[in-house]
């Protein structure tokens, strides 16, 4: 023990072996005392700090918080029993934590984390509930982060929680990682909620915000997670990872010195991350036994032609447009239409892009709509409809980074901002 | 150089903040302490610090038990104690003064140790 080694203490140490922890006590204690799990996790991570505070951290304090929760499982397994309160379930559940190894053995870890993720992704939840809870139980936010992160108050956060847990109390959830035809299902459940995650941390209005980046973190460390299990290391995780990788390599010049967004057009190429880059593209020639591609291959591909263009004109845009296509026909929306919108326009002209705009027309409530007709305008040579459209779009966003982009571009067009 | 111990006095409601805290604010909380604790090792000032759990029992008169533990007999409770050494209790109460726990209401009680040579 020293208090040198406190600053060696892994960087959000606390944070993941809340997760760690929680999963394993899952394991050991059943879904239906998800809460419980939570309030010993919590218990020994305060006893941790009272300790450490003064006695310095110890050398392997990921085993010292293990012993500590296993000793409060047992601790409160016997108080149960003792007051009559413990069910059939929990029978077991004392020789299983008594008989536990006195340390984390990797395989378990994984297994227990894998299968809190089936729990936390469980399809009697809604998709915002199964984010917030991944969040939660597995990546060791607070409430208030993850408040933060939806850009919520933490009371919607924690109500949202809360049912989540009763529901999964109630509903009788399992820990079993499923098989067969429900495997494919409750993994499309997981792989999107990931995808929810991902996207939440990365299509933001403060992308440098330390705590959206930990959602991409996030995502990526769980989808990493599926691809150590035979079960779950399928063609589709594995284009999920590769959507992940691809975009994740762009965060680094998405915003400049003074934290404002840039847009793609404008980036500096060179601060992409090349091994990131070749991770994706190792991960998409993974995903390519798939007996169809999947929305995420689609999106994974349309990252890659990204990734790999030198510049913005040199973008391949046909093929972008093309890799459109087919995710708009396999999944017609609105906010599909209109990215494809602007490859069309790449593609074949600001003209067909304008017209290929009417496929997105449920969104003319949105800022992200206006602000693309503006753009799509503007390279139709006509200022006074760009112009429109932009302040359109600036009267329908809140978010500084973005009104200070587009007062950039109405200034772009001649317009006084 | 004299020594000095440094009792810490925790109010209960700090034991119940920590409860509240997120685990990444838990792991802040912890660098404060660690950080106040290093610095007086790096300066030599340091004897020992140790931190004392949230349990035991209070013995009374001929050894009965009297009461269950620590939280029954007020409101504050030892949390831990720290050995170091000083120049004189000025110099301790100098040192004392970085301590965390004053930013959660803590106290900590400064006491020299009684010389027997």
């Amino acid at each position: 023990m020293s208090f040198a080694s406190a600053e060696h203490v892994v960087e959000h140490l606390f944070r993941h072996e809340a997760g760690r922890l929680h999963a394993l006590l899952l394991r050991w204690l059943g879904v239906a005392h998800f809460a419980v799990a939570e309030d010993l996790v919590q218990d020994t991570l305060v006893e941790a700090l009272t300790a450490w505070r003064l006695h310095g951290v110890p050398d392997n304090p990921a085993g010292w918080l293990y012993r500590v929760a296993q000793r409060k499982t047992l601790d409160w397994l016997r108080r149960e029993q003792r007051r009559g309160r413990i069910g059939q379930e929990l029978r077991a559940a004392e020789q299983r934590v008594a008989e536990a190894a006195p340390h984390y053995l990797p395989e378990e870890l994984t297994d227990s984390e894998l299968r809190t993720l089936f729990v936390c992704c469980h399809p009697a939840l809604s998709p915002a509930a199964q984010v917030a809870l991944c969040l939660k139980t597995l990546g060791g936010l607070s409430v208030a982060e993850i408040a933060a992160a939806f850009l919520t108050s933490p009371d919607t956060i924690t109500k949202r929680l809360f049912r989540s847990k009763e529901t999964l109390r109630t509903a009788g959830v399992s820990l079993e990682v499923p098989t067969g035809a429900e495997l494919t299902r409750r993994l499309a459940a997981v792989l999107h909620a990931l995808y929810l995650l991902f996207s939440e941390g990365y299509d933001s209005e403060q992308p440098a915000a330390p705590i959206r980046q930990e959602l991409c973190a996030e995502a990526l460390r769980l989808a990493l997670l599926l691809t150590r299990q035979p079960r779950t290391d399928c063609p589709d995780t594995h284009a999920l990872l590769a959507l992940f990788c691809l975009q994740a390599a762009r965060l680094p010049a998405r915003t400049d010195a003074q934290g404002q967004l840039v847009l793609l057009e404008q980036q500096d190429r060179r601060r992409w991350s090349q091994p990131l880059i070749a991770r994706g593209v190792r991960h998409l020639a993974r995903a390519a036994d798939a007996p169809a591609a999947s929305a995420y291959h689609l999106q994974a591909g349309i990252a890659l032609e990204h990734c790999r263009a030198p510049t913005y004109a040199a973008t391949d845009w046909l093929a972008i447009r093309r890799l459109y296509d087919h995710l708009l026909a396999l999944h017609p929306s609105s906010v599909v239409a209109l990215h494809r919108a602007v490859a069309v326009a790449r593609a074949d002209g600001p003209a067909r892009g304008l017209q290929a705009m009417a496929q997105a027309q449920a969104l003319t409530g949105s800022y992200l709509y206006h602000a693309v007709l503006g753009d799509l305008h503007q390279l139709n040579g006509d200022p006074a409809a760009a112009r429109h459209h932009l302040t359109e779009a600036l009267q329908r966003t809140t978010g500084a980074a973005r009104q200070q982009l587009l007062r950039r571009k109405l200034e772009g067009v001649g317009f006084p901002g | 150089m004299d020594k000095f111990m440094l009792l810490y006095h925790n109010a209960a409601v700090t034991e119940e903040a920590y409860w509240d805290l997120s685990p990444e604010a838990m792991q802040a909380e912890l660098a404060k302490w660690n950080t106040w604790i290093g610095g007086l090792a790096a300066q030599g000032r340091l004897v020992s610090a140790e931190a004392l759990q949230p349990r035991g029992k209070v013995l009374r008169r001929r050894g009965e038990l009297g009461t269950d533990g620590p939280f029954t007999e007020g409101k504050e409770v030892v949390g831990g104690f720290l050995l170091l050494q000083a120049a004189d209790l000025d110099e301790a109460i100098r040192l004392a003064q970085g301590c965390p726990a004053f930013d959660n209401n803590g106290a900590v009680e400064v006491r020299p140790l009684v010389k027997f040579d």
